[in-house]
């Protein structure tokens, strides 16, 4: 109760009430992540469910158009899955491989850059010089040229399998150095104050002060670029799957459907790569958005003058 | 300042090393040279002395030597469906992508400037304003959505434009260029525009967040002091020194806007360099993953290098930090 007080009472939600595109974005990001995990329940259809699929339900055009059915509110797509259903799965998925993505990078980054940034001397010069290296490369030619050799190694009807925790790897594996440069800078900052100091004069050993002592206090830069890094994940993952090299189109994505129907998009057939492409904008557009007015409000060099 | 250069051009090399590591470690364990060569319908035995010969049972160190030792010299491997050698297939591609590339460049360059100027010294016009929302939205956009969009315009319903291919090439000293004939200029119209969405709203940001600093320093106070033309301040005291954190970006941008000429030749079906790639994923044809890898490599490793040493030319301060 105290701490939802202090909460309320903080300057960060003073300003996240005051902020009209702080208060829409988050809500529209939240109400999203809450479909996404009601999925199963929200969906009118299951597009797992191959017994419900009929093949002759293919292509209607969402209800209000000529030929549209009530039973399927935005259409159906080529194999005849309902597409708002689809979609919530697709949702689903993208948000889940996003947020894993920005989950496995985070660590990886957050363990390289505290050892990098605490260790220093050769361990630093060494970790950093990888990380600057990878950085170097633009992380969607890692992420395509990853997952290609991963699609060869395993064969595509294995990949297809996996494609779900593969995906997370490879996105988390193009973006780590973000992480890790990142952390390792507050560290840097860190590691010369007197708590730290102390903390040393005790005893403590050096792992129990990097985890308990220096990472909580290098967390806020970390947030606010996850917010954008879960934004970038998910659009990763879309260019992925539209390139054929992330998800199948049996396993809908955002980015599945959004390639299965840009063959169909010009016949006549846009519905089915228009809804989820909007669907897709907006999320991104949202998470962006809230992710900006984290940076503002959190960044110490704007708070309160 | 000649030890930062051989350092700089040391870890290339190592660099350049573990890429090729990378690219025979897939060579090495994913297809059967020996199967692509020959088919299914020769005996054990022979394809036993088949791999003899090719060296394929010796250690692996040795192997890779000889995959560097070829790669040194431009054989980087025969592409299993050109039926042709990996790099000759990847060159005939890379104008395509060059070009794309160059397009969508001089489309940011002639659109950035302008915008972002104008953004900085009128904030609270209504164009400006909706050049930022029309950012803010522009960088949440994935690029082949502004593709399918644009080819829905100005290809489907319009038909202004050609929506698929390079259109007429001429071939001049060995580059198919679509430049200089009006039917490839016009099939490069709408890849370039779309390539150039995802970098154009990010340039505006920065050069207007730039110049609007700049246009707050002592001495803009000092040039509006004296007098000077509008013109004047702007342009030549704050325009200019707003110029050099944008060429940094620049650099680094460039090789983003290669990564996503992958995207871009999938959507237009532009024979590049990207499009072949995608294309021998999907037929598993390894060798030429492997040069692609090999020569996508090389080229940020040469890029790198080159802008770290001219950057060490221009800063001292880099030579010294950037090695602890």
């Amino acid at each position: 109760m105290k701490a939802w007080w202090r909460f309320k009472n903080s300057y960060f939600f003073y300003s996240f009430r005051r902020d009209p595109v702080a208060l829409v974005s988050f809500s529209v990001f939240f109400f999203l992540v809450l479909v996404s995990l009601f999925a199963p329940v929200i969906a009118p259809h299951n597009p797992y469910d191959t017994s419900t699929i009929d093949v002759m339900d293919a292509e209607i055009p969402p209800s209000w158009m000529d030929g549209g059915q009530e039973r399927f509110w935005l259409g159906t797509d080529i194999q005849g899955r309902d597409l708002y259903s689809t979609m919530l799965y697709g949702l689903r998925t993208s948000v889940a491989i996003g947020i894993g993505a920005v989950l496995f990078q985070g660590i990886l980054g957050i363990v390289v850059g505290l050892t990098a940034g605490y260790v220093g001397g050769r361990v630093d010069g060494f970790l950093m010089r990888v990380a600057d290296i990878q950085f170097s490369i633009p992380y969607l030619i890692v992420a395509i040229i990853t997952s290609a050799i991963f699609q060869l190694a395993f064969g595509v009807g294995r990949f297809e399998q996996l494609a779900m925790p593969l995906l997370i790897l490879i996105i988390g594996i193009s973006e780590w150095p973000k992480y890790a440069r990142t952390v390792r800078a507050s560290v840097l900052g860190e590691k010369q104050k007197e708590y730290v100091e102390a903390a040393r004069v005790i005893g403590l050993n050096p792992v129990r002060i990097m985890y308990r002592h220096i990472l909580p206090n290098t967390l806020t830069p970390v947030l606010v670029i996850s917010t954008i890094q879960v934004a970038q994940a998910v659009m990763s993952e879309a260019a992925l799957s539209f390139l054929g090299l992330g998800m199948p189109v049996t396993k809908p994505s955002l980015g599945s459907l959004i390639k299965a129907g840009f063959q169909y998009v010009f016949s006549g057939s846009w519905w089915i790569t228009t809804f989820p492409g909007i669907l897709l904008v907006t999320f991104t557009l949202v998470v962006i958005l809230f992710g900006d007015w984290l940076r503002d409000v959190l960044n110490p060099k704007l708070y309160k003058g | 300042m000649f030890a930062f250069i051989i350092r700089r051009v040391l870890q290339a090399i190592l660099v350049m090393v573990i890429i090729a590591f990378i690219g025979f470690a897939v060579q090495h364990s994913i297809g059967d040279p020996v199967r692509d060569m020959v088919g299914e319908r020769v005996s054990l035995a022979e394809r036993e002395a088949l791999r003899e010969q090719l060296g394929l049972n010796d250690p692996v160190l040795v192997q890779f030597g000889r995959f560097c030792w070829k790669a040194l010299h431009g054989d980087l491997g025969t592409s299993y469906f050109h039926k042709r050698p990996a790099l000759d297939v990847i060159v005939s591609k890379a104008p395509a992508t060059l070009e794309l590339v160059f397009g969508a460049t001089v489309i940011i360059l002639l659109f950035c400037f302008p915008v972002g100027i104008y953004t900085a010294i009128r904030p609270r016009a209504w164009f400006s304003r909706l050049v930022m929302a029309a950012s803010t939205i522009g960088v949440a956009v994935p690029v082949f959505l502004t593709a399918i969009v644009l080819i829905y315009v100005f290809g489907v319903e319009l038909r202004w434009l050609p929506t698929y291919g390079r259109g007429v090439t001429v071939n001049v000293g060995g580059w198919d260029t679509g430049l200089l004939t009006a039917d490839g200029l016009r099939h490069l119209i709408l890849p370039s525009v779309s390539l150039s969405s995802i970098m154009l709203p990010l340039y505006i940001r920065l050069i207007r967040s730039e110049m609007m600093e700049v246009l707050e320093t002592e001495y803009i106070k000092f040039a509006w002091a004296k007098g000077l033309s509008r013109w004047r301040v702007w342009l030549l005291h704050a325009f200019k020194n707003t110029l050099l954190p944008v060429i940094t970006v620049f650099g680094v941008e460039i090789g983003i806007l290669f990564a996503f000429t992958l995207l871009t030749e999938t959507v237009f079906q532009w024979q590049g360099m990207g499009f072949m790639f995608l294309e021998a994923v999907e037929r598993s044809d390894t060798a030429l993953l492997v040069a692609y890898l090999v020569v996508v490599g090389v080229m940020f490793v040469v890029i790198n290098t080159v802008v770290d040493i001219c950057y060490g030319l221009v800063n001292p301060m880099v030579r010294i930090a950037g090695n602890p």
